[in-house]
Parts: C-alpha cells; sequence; structure tokens
C-alpha cells in the first residue's frame, strides 16, 4: 500500500475545503444567525432585563435554524455529481463516511456558530458567566442538532427541493435537544435549577445522536441509491 | 477472474427494463453492451457495481477477492464525472485516490498520462466537458481495480483521447483486468464481446 491519507481522513478534509470554498455555504450559517439574532433587539425593544433574560433561547433558536441551512446539501451535492456512487463502492463502512461528512459539517458550520456565540451574545446583554454557559451548551449541542439532521439529508437527498422536507422532517427530533440546550443555559442565568442536570441530559441527548444518527443515515442512504 | 450473470433482469419504476440477460466476462476480455435509448445499459453496469437492485438472475465473481464484493472490485466510470468544481484538478483526484486507498504518491504522473498535468492546480468548475471526462479517467488509473465498468466513456472525448483511452483499456485487460462498456459507437477494442439489450421488449 502506497503511503496517502486514511479514506476517512481524505474525506473530512475534501469536505471541509469544498465548504469552505467559494459556494460552500459554510459561512451562510454564521451570517444567518448574526443577522436573526441582531434583529431581536430592534424587534423586542431595548428592555435589557428582558433581553437578558430570554437572550439564551434566542441564540439558541438561532443556532438551531442557522445549522439546518446547509444541510439539504450535504448528501444531495455528492448525489447529484455522481461522487455518492462512487463513494458507495468504496470499501469503507458507510455509517462512518456518514458519520465523517456530519463532523466535517459540523466543524465548518456548527462550530463556527459556538465560535460567534459570545459575540452576538452581547447584542443581547449577557453578562460573562451567561456566555460561558451559552457556549458550553451550544459546543455539546449543535453536533447533536447536526447528526439529527444527518437523517434528514439522507431522506431528502434525492429530492430537488428538499430544504423545507428536511426542516420538517428534523425540526421536531430537535426540540428535546432544544429544551435542555436552552434549560441548562439559563439555568446558569437566572436559575434555579442547577446547571448540571439539564446539561447532563444535553450531553446524553448529544451521545445518543452521535450513534444513532450515522446508522439511520446510512440505512436511509442505502434504500434511497436503489 | 470470470464475471458471470444468469438470467438478470432489471425493473425500475414498476417497469421491467430488461429481463434474461446473460454473460460471461473471464479476465483479459472486453464485453460491449450496446441497445436503443432506454434498453438498461446503464442499469446493468449500476447493477454490478450494486447501485441498483437485481430483481431476478444472478452475478457472480470467480477468483475475485473473496473479501470483497463485487462493486468494490469494480470502477464504474457513469454519466457524471464525481469531481467537485470548487477543489483543483489536482486536489480532486488525490481525494479519490486517498479514499480508495490507493495512495496520492503518482498522482502527477497520472494526470500526465490524461494530459492534464499542467492544468493540476485549476479549479475543476474551469475544465471542459472533455477534460472533465478525463479527469475522470485518471481515476481508473491512479486507483487499481480489476473491472471497469465504462457507461459511454469515449462521449465528449476528441479522438486523440478517445485513441488514449483505448490504449488505456488495452493495457488494462493486457494486465489481466477485464471491462464491460456500455457504447453506441466503437470504442476501438478487437475481439471484445458483444451484448446487446433490448431485443426481448
Amino acid at each position: 500500500m502506497m503511503r496517502g491519507q486514511h479514506p476517512l481522513a481524505a474525506l473530512l478534509f475534501r469536505d471541509m475545503r469544498v465548504a469552505v470554498r467559494v459556494g460552500g455555504g459554510a459561512l451562510m450559517g454564521v451570517l444567518f444567525f448574526l443577522v436573526v439574532v441582531t434583529l431581536m433587539p430592534f424587534a423586542l425593544g431595548p428592555d435589557l432585563a428582558l433581553l437578558k433574560r430570554i437572550g439564551p433561547s434566542i441564540l439558541w433558536l438561532g443556532a438551531l435554524l442557522a445549522s439546518l441551512l446547509a444541510l439539504d446539501r450535504l448528501f444531495a451535492s455528492d448525489h447529484e455529481d455522481g461522487s455518492l456512487d462512487l463513494i458507495l463502492t468504496g470499501r469503507t463502512p458507510l455509517e462512518l463516511v456518514v458519520a465523517v461528512k456530519g463532523f466535517a459539517h459540523w466543524l465548518t458550520t456548527g462550530l463556527p456558530l459556538v465560535v460567534a456565540a459570545p459575540l452576538i451574545g452581547l447584542f443581547l446583554n449577557l453578562d460573562a458567566p451567561a456566555e460561558g454557559a451559552l457556549v458550553l451548551t451550544l459546543l455539546v449541542g449543535t453536533p447533536a442538532l447536526t447528526f439529527i439532521g444527518l437523517v434528514g439529508a439522507a431522506i431528502a437527498v434525492t429530492l430537488r427541493r428538499g430544504g423545507v422536507l428536511l426542516a420538517v422532517l428534523v425540526l421536531p427530533l430537535t426540540v428535546p435537544v432544544l429544551i435542555f440546550g436552552v434549560a441548562a443555559a439559563n439555568a446558569a442565568v437566572v436559575g434555579p435549577l442547577p446547571f448540571g442536570t439539564p446539561f447532563t441530559i444535553l450531553c446524553a441527548l448529544t451521545v445518543a445522536s452521535l450513534v444513532v444518527g450515522p446508522f439511520a443515515a446510512a440505512a436511509a442512504l442505502r434504500q434511497e441509491m436503489e | 477472474m470470470l464475471l458471470s450473470a444468469v438470467d438478470l433482469s432489471c425493473r425500475r419504476g414498476g417497469r421491467d427494463v430488461f429481463a434474461g440477460v446473460s454473460f460471461s466476462v473471464a479476465a483479459g476480455e472486453a464485453l460491449t453492451v450496446s441497445g436503443r435509448n432506454g434498453a438498461g445499459k446503464s442499469s446493468l453496469l449500476r447493477m454490478i457495481v450494486g447501485l441498483v437492485r437485481i430483481a431476478g438472475g444472478r452475478l457472480a465473481l470467480e477468483d475475485g477477492d473473496p473479501e470483497l464484493t463485487i462493486g468494490e472490485q469494480c470502477h464504474y466510470l457513469g454519466h457524471q464525472d464525481a469531481l467537485k468544481p470548487s477543489l483543483s484538478v489536482g486536489e480532486n483526484l488525490r481525494f479519490w485516490a486517498n479514499y480508495f486507498g490507493a495512495g496520492d504518491s503518482d498522482i502527477g504522473e497520472t494526470l500526465a498520462m490524461v494530459g492534464l498535468d499542467a492544468l493540476a492546480e485549476l479549479p475543476a468548475a474551469y475544465l471542459s466537458a472533455g477534460q472533465r471526462r478525463r479527469l475522470s479517467i485518471a481515476r481508473l488509473l491512479a486507483i487499481r481495480r480489476p473491472i471497469w465498468l465504462l457507461d459511454e466513456p469515449t462521449s465528449t472525448l476528441d479522438t486523440i483521447a478517445q485513441g488514449r483511452l483505448s490504449e488505456f483499456m488495452r493495457a488494462h485487460l493486457a494486465a489481466g483486468g477485464l471491462l464491460i462498456a456500455a457504447t453506441h459507437a466503437p470504442i476501438g477494442l478487437d475481439g471484445a464481446k458483444r451484448l446487446r439489450l433490448g431485443e426481448l421488449q
């Protein structure tokens, strides 16, 4: 065997390159996030106490919608240019391929949201402890959003306008992540719950989706390709 | 190595595309599949590679790698080129070489074989249809797999590139590979077996 990258490493770097180059859409999610959250104070008025109280909810909702934005292209673009056919003839298990594609997608769309959140949180009058809690919940929660979304992306792969269907399919499944993500972030801001309880459940949801998502998405893709 | 099909049938979208198709191709042999549009040439190739369900009949590979499926020993050159327009020519080929576990040390030489070495840094978006097809063909050369399944391989290629492709195919057959090509036009292989689809309907 000649020197070279591992197949999965090659796939990871290729997907990340495609995402950050022209037309890849990696920054689209962050921009959307920024726009949605920036508009909120204008809609709600300059009530700093109110903004501080609902800030975590707004940021989480923005992150949830932003993380869905580019998701419909995750498998569809590979399907349209024939890459998916070739990926299926590779010797790497499809579940791992799907997981790596999901990871690449999170690194290019989810992680920027986490990084941008503290900056955008300033618009919502969040103080340092709240910012910290928010970043931590987003860091743990956004992978769950991506990996739940994987399943929807795999189901919508052959559809021309899969984006809306994807949102309809995926958003209900992300409700638990949203509830516990916001609960943990709020707990750190206003209490009275301890931060640890909802945060632990959020971690559990993420771990479960990291395991179940790739298997379900791979099964959907196999079915779809027939 | 012997790839054989007995009484294969294909059903897509509730319609029988073909039925009762039998053939066998041994190492060093080529099979050309012809037939009118919609006769199922592409479906047959996709069926061999495992992308279309076998509705009936049997497909078997003797003396292949028992650890691998038939599809994992095939190169499938379809209508789509599987190239990412935002990646450069070299990056595209390097990805597939790495993904298929062939290593990326010979990428430059392989690109030279298809005459794209001068364009290695160019994003694939700027390639012409024929150049894109040549880059797909480079994939066959960069990664060694014993079975080549070529769907209209000469479409969009100029006569010089068609000649080069015939050379690659002859070298592949001489090295003990086998190939099946769906085509309307002659592909420059003497002594290729022929299969005509669509006689049944």
